[in-house]
């Protein structure tokens, strides 16, 4: 029973009522409030309301020391930790002009990339999951488990790694870790098969996500939306080639595309970066080379020289860029985190208009929103 | 002695012992198909399911239920107060009346009447009524979206039911169910799933009945009513304590139902596939494979849309069970069978 103060009239004449999705619902993954004004089951005007979990990360980066900090940008997106500490890091290397050693850079492609398929991993799950089929959930976890394992083994952390250390990593790897990583991308490649087809070629779900939700490249332009997003708009950019970091031009991967623009493409930019990630990883364990894991001359107190720093990643939702403003003391002037959520939530209110719900909820499970990424 | 056994087999006793036992059977599987369904889920899922409560969690229904008893029953301010208790009761009585008339053996029925189908479809779209009840009276916005569902939904599926339904009086003559399942008596060819020669599409038929229940039961891939990731737990939302838990009931009753309709229907009922030793285990291990592939659907396959499920129904399944109507009727006619 809708009662009258609920009631509005809508853009099209039509009696209009609200609908707050979230922020506790079960499509949101989050503390995520989606505003809706609703015509029946059609999403008139979704407005996202962020800033429920806001943690003030830049404000937090100005008041403490680099390496104090830098555990904070794995509290981001936490589902992509490794990709996130990996710009902060770089960001201070490139400030202070250190030399890395390669087979930290190696190390740190190799982490950075499992860390990829483990949160591309938990998106596959939690997707299926908004559309209903909660199967494809365990599977996944149970593949992300060892990606955990290994992790773990090195870094002590399981989810929010502090492994990159301004300069270096924290320790260097060992043979267990090598051989789980070896063995890991022989585990997953039969998983991907069955993957596709258990899921990916069942025809609800194709119906489900195919001509649903599509973005064009040039809202993707508007909005900044980023990573498998703007990828499944047909616009090939990754930080990984477009602007190279780290060692990955030595590595030889495609950047998957898909033109369509649905969320079917999203979903399958994602599938097909899992191979990727998986060939880039084959690839890194067997150039590994030898040698220290920390750069010499790491300065005790790091003082960046006054100046204007910028270090970009494509961490698992798209392109992470940390801008460090820097006067020359201890603490930062000015940090700058642009994450990729928040623009991609951004173009949700503009493409989900005029779709009906549960069309819209795939359209967001599409996106790959984190909440904390968006309100940081 | 005498008396006593005239007494006993007299109608309102045979009646009340009947119904008794429906009640408790309905109930105890209520209770234990949640138990298959969470250890079945678990299975598909690479993980144990249930195994805390009881051995391998046999007792977990009755701590469910204990738990959802002693919980408190919140009537939310704001509601239609009679509807919204109402709704719960209506879901429960037409499922057991429906079985009353399911022969569970040659001779175990607790009702043999000569329009059994009739009746079980009579009372069929009651429940809808009480989800829409339910649904409309919580004052709630998710659930009174899940309500329109739910109608529109079950208005499309009667239809092709309806018509399979109607193919299978034509084909069997006879509304009786036990009747029906005397006629697929011998070996499995003979039952109305493999009577190819009456009507070569006959397997497709049992298909569009099994999709048609599904669609009814509000099971997965069709649950639109409770559609967890968009509306919350749809028109369930509001209720709590055993008010949800009736609501629950309910399904697995009407899943029950469901199955046992189309083990009568099409899988021979309480005869034997093999033609020896008919009886009542027959029937049971027929319709819990029944129970078990809905709960294998289930698991594997995400949610449909809701207008791919009314396509699904008026564009597919409406045209291809009026064409085996037809055909039935045709070869029936032509063949003089």
């Amino acid at each position: 029973m809708l009662v009258k103060e609920n009631l509005q009239t809508g853009a099209n004449g039509r009696e209009t009522f609200v609908l707050n999705l979230g922020p506790q619902h079960p499509a949101t993954h989050g503390v995520l409030r989606v505003k809706m004004e609703m015509d029946g089951e059609y999403v008139m005007r979704a407005e996202p309301v962020c800033g429920y979990i806001h943690r003030m990360q830049e404000k937090m980066g100005e008041n403490r020391t680099y390496a104090q900090f830098l555990p904070n940008t794995s509290r981001i997106d936490y589902l992509s930790a490794m990709n996130y500490t990996h710009a902060f890091v770089g960001a201070v290397e490139r400030a202070l002009k250190l030399q890395i050693p390669p087979r930290v850079e190696f190390i740190r492609v190799i982490t950075s990339e499992l860390n990829r398929i483990s949160s591309h991993l938990v998106w596959w799950g939690a997707f299926l999951l908004d559309l209903g089929g909660f199967t494809p959930l365990l599977y996944a976890f149970d593949d992300r488990e060892k990606i955990l394992d290994l992790l773990e083994g090195i870094s002590g952390a399981r989810l929010t790694y502090c492994y990159y250390r301004i300069g270096g990593l924290y320790n260097d790897v060992d043979d267990e870790f090598l051989e789980g990583t070896r063995a890991f991308v022989k585990h997953m490649r039969p998983r991907l098969d069955m993957y596709r087809d258990l899921v990916t070629d069942n025809i609800i779900l194709r119906k489900r996500l195919e001509g649903i939700g599509p973005i064009s490249a040039e809202l993707c332009r508007r909005y900044g939306a980023c990573g498998p997003v703007m990828r499944g708009s047909g616009v090939p950019y990754d930080v990984r080639r477009a602007e190279p970091y780290s060692v990955y031009p030595e590595f030889d991967f495609e950047i998957p595309v898909f033109p369509e623009g649905d969320s079917m493409a999203r979903y399958r930019v994602r599938m097909e970066e899992l191979e990727q990630s998986l060939r880039i990883i084959e690839q890194a364990l067997d150039k590994l080379p030898a040698g220290p894991v920390m750069a010499d001359k790491v300065p005790r107190v790091l003082k960046l020289p006054a100046g204007d720093y910028c270090y970009a990643v494509e961490a698992a939702r798209g392109r992470f860029l940390v801008r460090i403003v820097s006067d020359g003391k201890e603490q930062a002037y000015r940090v700058k985190l642009r994450t990729p959520c928040l623009s991609n939530l951004s173009l949700f209110e503009e493409a989900s208009r005029g779709m009906l719900l549960p069309d819209a909820l795939a359209l967001m499970g599409s996106l790959d929103l984190v909440i904390p990424d968006i309100d940081r | 002695m005498q008396t006593l056994l005239t007494f006993l087999s007299s109608e309102p006793i045979r009646l009340l012992v009947a119904l008794v036992a429906i009640m408790s059977f309905v109930g105890a599987n209520a209770a234990y198909l949640v138990w298959v369904e969470r250890k079945g889920a678990g299975r598909f899922q690479r993980r144990p399911g249930p195994t805390e409560v009881g051995w391998a969690g046999l007792l977990q229904p009755i701590a469910d239920a204990a738990k959802l008893l002693s919980k408190q029953l919140i009537v939310p301010p704001g509601v239609d107060r009679a509807l919204f208790r109402l709704a719960p009761v209506l879901m429960m009585p037409p499922a057991l009346m429906s079985l009353a008339v399911i022969p569970w053996g040659e001779s175990l029925a607790a009702r043999d009447i000569n329009v059994g189908l009739l009746m079980i479809f009579a009372f069929g779209s009651i429940n809808v009524m009480a989800i829409m009840l339910g649904g409309w009276s919580s004052r709630n916005k998710y659930a009174i979206m899940s309500a329109a569902r739910v109608v529109s939904q079950n208005v499309a599926y009667e239809i092709p039911m309806l018509l399979v339904v109607i193919t299978m009086i034509l084909v069997t003559g006879t509304m009786n169910l036990n009747e029906i399942v005397r006629q697929q008596a011998g070996p499995f060819w003979h039952w109305n799933l493999f009577r190819v020669w009456v009507n070569p599409l006959m397997p497709v038929t049992f298909l569009i009945f099994f999709i048609c229940m599904l669609a009814e039961t509000n099971r997965a891939p069709f649950d639109m009513a409770e559609a967890e990731s968009e509306l919350v737990a749809g028109a369930f939302t509001e209720y709590s304590s055993m008010g949800f838990g009736v609501f629950f009931m309910a399904e697995y009753a009407n899943i029950l139902l469901g199955c046992a309709l189309g083990t009568v229907l099409f899988l021979g009922g309480w005869q034997s596939p093999i033609g020896l030793w008919p009886g009542v285990f027959w029937f049971l291990l027929k319709l819990y494979l029944l129970v078990f592939s809905v709960v294998w659907i289930r698991w594997t396959f995400p949610r449909t849309q809701f207008y791919g499920l009314l396509n699904l129904s008026w564009k597919i399944l409406i045209p291809v069970s009026l064409f085996t109507l037809a055909l039935s009727a045709a070869m029936m006619k032509l063949l003089r069978l």
